[in-house]
């Protein structure tokens, strides 16, 4: 197959690209540009794709003997996942750019045009398995390293994506990865993985959104209406969050509060107890079809890391689902977040959460 | 592989591989006093007696710089700030719009830093300066002006630009002139002295010499504040141990360049005019960028520039690259970030024509072959750029 391998000149789609030459595909590197004002360097693990970024992808191509090219897409990332990433917040809601990232830029914007520029396929280091289902389609997989499965950012992507993609890496574990680039030559053996919001490098979202949306003052309400505290921009707050409250005033017995909705209209946040986060049934906004599955022997996560929740998928006059309950109670789920569903191993599908209930 | 893209660079001239390695078994400081010293001098001195007779300079106009960048800055600096020194009133520096980042970017840079005062005068469709623009810019305050810098021939769509008539204009107020030559020395007839400017920019890798090593011409009058000080070599205007077998290599590539400049020009033109030609052939609404006129006059011999309607520029090149050939997007930049071209853009191009163009230069030794196996390659490269473009996003 023509493969495009998307380097971000990290240690795991390095590795991935490097399966995928030696898997006989005629592979050419691209790194994406995704910031139209690059830093030059990387400051420790928080952002990516800096110029240092793209001279490391550059020397992976080198060293695997691949061509090597840098698209430019950092006009639609803008559009498609940082003004989402803003827009949702102003709206009350918890965004995952990566999903966003996944939907929108890797497995939609390159794969159009790599596929536009004859080629078959997207090779990305992500661990997760695509493998065929009984009935000859194709199903997504959890990778089998537990503490680096991304299936949950792949959720999204349809069976149509999943034909025309590669994960390498879905079979090994991170040490595993770590330890074939540096037996393969590729010096990024032991560069750190990035985390959190690409586009954030400091980590420091609340600033990020303060700067794009400037200070907006308001009230942290408790659920009575007293005002509590107050805030600089309800956009910058999440449902479950407890940290950066600066709430001067305790509780009146002394507990600890938590953001527990945000009302973007008048500028309000809400906070109390822990108890009052407590949810069971999540509702979707986009309702998903469940294909042989029992829907009362799934498992669903809200976000990327942590263990999945039993669950039962509830199914509506249409026959689809678009609403789960979960057995346990859990607390703070913000909307906007994705829920993924699997059995077991298998990804059997995603919505994004439209609001949450007890 | 089918390179066509010298105007990045060109491979060196066997005359220049073997004068540069002539060197490089000899041991010699050209500034030290014994014989190993003014052995180094010697092939310095003869090899600056060669650039300058066949650019019209005499030997003492030729100052040896690390290439056509550090000549641009070193004009650009220099110039604006003895001219500064000499009488402060004069904060203003005048370019043109299609000036190489190695020179604009120096400007840009006075102007943050320096608190200089830059006006950039446009160009026609053609590319062609507008001249009347630059007198009224003078004549707005003569006194105030630090310099003017206006490229020889423009390296993205090799536009031929009106120098004499700039110096014309500079000198009725004594105002030094510097020019970007780095394109066309080589390919156009020069003469330093009678074009008038008082610097000129050149670079002896896009003339099949070395990289790493140019030259900026200097009038022997014009004094620029130095950007390396230290042991004072080059009239004390550009310090630095001289890289001997570089400008040996400099020399005897300027010299085969102009040697057989008339004969390669007819050469190399031919096939720009028969790319041009097949190219307009196999895609009717390709657009060429730059003059029409295929002349000495108005076009560098060696380029072709064309916007293809419904392609991203990068798209063609991968796939013109996976066929072969090399081309380039505007000037070659490491970041690889597809910036529309300012100089398309000063042509009056919409950003999404700027950024679907395609530049091929053809260089000493080009072949029909070359020209062939692009006009081979470029309809089936267009149609498949076109589906993978999809929707262009607009970057204004």
């Amino acid at each position: 197959m023509k493969v495009i391998a998307a380097l971000s000149g990290g240690v795991d789609s390095a590795v991935a690209a490097a399966r995928a030459v030696d898997a006989g595909h005629e592979v050419v590197g691209v790194h994406l540009a995704l910031s139209a004002s690059r830093e030059t360097h990387r400051v420790g693990s928080r952002g990516c794709c800096t110029l240092e970024d793209a001279r490391d992808a550059r020397r992976i191509a080198d060293v695997l003997g691949i061509p090597f090219y840098v698209w430019d897409l950092s006009a639609e990332f803008r559009r498609e996942v940082v003004d989402d990433f803003i827009a949702e917040y102003q709206a009350g809601r918890t965004p995952n750019p990566c999903i966003r990232c996944n939907e929108s830029i890797k497995f939609s914007a390159v794969l159009n045009k790599a596929r536009g520029l004859g080629f078959d396929a997207v090779c990305t280091g992500h661990y997760a398995r695509i493998e065929n289902d009984e009935a000859g389609g194709l199903v997504l997989k959890r990778g089998v390293d537990p503490q680096k499965d991304q299936s949950y950012v792949l959720g999204v992507l349809s069976e149509q994506d999943l034909s025309q993609s590669l994960f390498p890496l879905g079979d090994s574990t991170k040490d595993q990865v770590r330890r074939e680039a540096s037996e393969r030559g590729l010096l990024v053996a032991d560069k750190s993985d990035s985390y959190d919001v690409c586009f954030i490098p400091d980590g420091d979202t609340g600033a990020f959104l303060r700067s794009e949306l400037g200070d907006q003052p308001g009230d942290i309400v408790d659920e009575s209406g007293a005002v509590v505290g107050e805030h600089q921009g309800a956009f910058a707050f999440t449902v479950g969050q407890r940290r950066g409250l600066a709430l001067g005033d305790p509780a009146d017995n002394g507990r600890a509060r938590f953001v527990l909705s945000i009302e973007p209209i008048n500028n309000k946040v809400v906070v109390g107890p822990r108890e009052s986060l407590a949810v069971q049934r999540l509702d979707l906004e986009t309702s998903i079809a469940l294909k042989d599955v029992d829907p009362d022997g799934i498992e669903v996560q809200w976000r990327a890391h942590g263990s999945p929740a039993a669950a039962r998928a509830v199914i509506n006059t249409q026959g689809v689902v678009d609403a789960v309950e979960l057995r346990d109670v859990a607390y703070g789920i913000a909307a906007g977040q994705e829920l993924v569903m699997f059995v077991g191993d298998r990804v059997v599908g995603s919505a994004r959460i439209r609001s949450a209930a007890r | 592989m089918t390179y066509l893209d010298h105007a990045a660079t060109t491979p060196m001239r066997p005359e220049a591989i073997a004068a540069m390695a002539a060197q490089f078994g000899d041991v010699g400081n050209a500034s030290s006093l014994h014989t190993a010293g003014r052995r180094a001098r010697r092939v310095v001195e003869e090899s600056r007696e060669v650039i300058a007779g066949h650019l019209g300079a005499s030997p003492s106009d030729v100052v040896f710089t690390a290439g056509g960048t550090e000549s641009d800055n070193l004009a650009v600096k220099g110039l604006f700030w003895a001219r500064r020194t000499q009488d402060p009133q004069r904060v203003r520096f005048l370019t043109s719009a299609i000036e190489h980042h190695a020179l604009i970017d120096p400007l840009m840079w006075l102007g943050k830093a320096e608190d200089a005062q830059i006006r950039q005068v446009g160009v026609d469709a053609d590319g062609r300066l507008d001249l009347a623009a630059l007198a009224e810019l003078i004549m707005d305050d003569p006194d105030s002006v630090a310099a003017i810098s206006i490229m020889l021939a423009n390296n993205e769509v090799g536009t031929i630009q009106p120098l004499l008539e700039v110096v014309a204009l500079a000198k009725t107020h004594d105002i030094p002139v510097h020019t970007d030559a780095v394109q066309a020395v080589g390919q156009l007839e020069l003469n330093f002295a009678d074009l008038g400017v008082a610097a000129m920019s050149v670079s002896a890798h896009k003339l099949g010499g070395p990289t790493g090593i140019g030259a900026l011409l200097l009038g022997r009058s014009i004094e620029p504040t130095p950007i390396l000080h230290g042991g004072g070599q080059e009239r004390n205007v550009r310090s630095g141990t001289l890289d001997v077998p570089a400008i040996a290599g400099f020399a005897a590539a300027l010299d085969a360049a102009m040697n057989d400049r008339v004969e390669r020009n007819a050469r190399v033109s031919a096939l720009r005019d028969d790319l041009i030609a097949r190219i307009q052939r196999a895609v009717p609404d390709a657009v060429l960028n730059g003059s029409p006129i295929l002349d000495e006059a108005h076009r560098l011999p060696n380029n072709v520039h064309f916007s293809f309607p419904g392609c991203q520029g990068d798209a063609l090149l991968m796939l013109l690259d996976a066929k072969g050939i090399e081309c380039s997007t505007g000037s070659a930049c490491s970041a690889g970030i597809a910036q529309p071209s300012h100089v398309l853009l000063a042509l009056g191009a919409s950003q999404i024509a700027a950024r679907s163009s395609l530049r091929f230069s053809l260089g000493w030794n080009s072949t029909q072959t070359d020209v062939d196996s692009v006009v081979e390659a470029i309809a089936p490269a267009v149609e498949r750029a076109r589906l993978a473009s999809g929707t262009l996003v607009d970057h204004a």
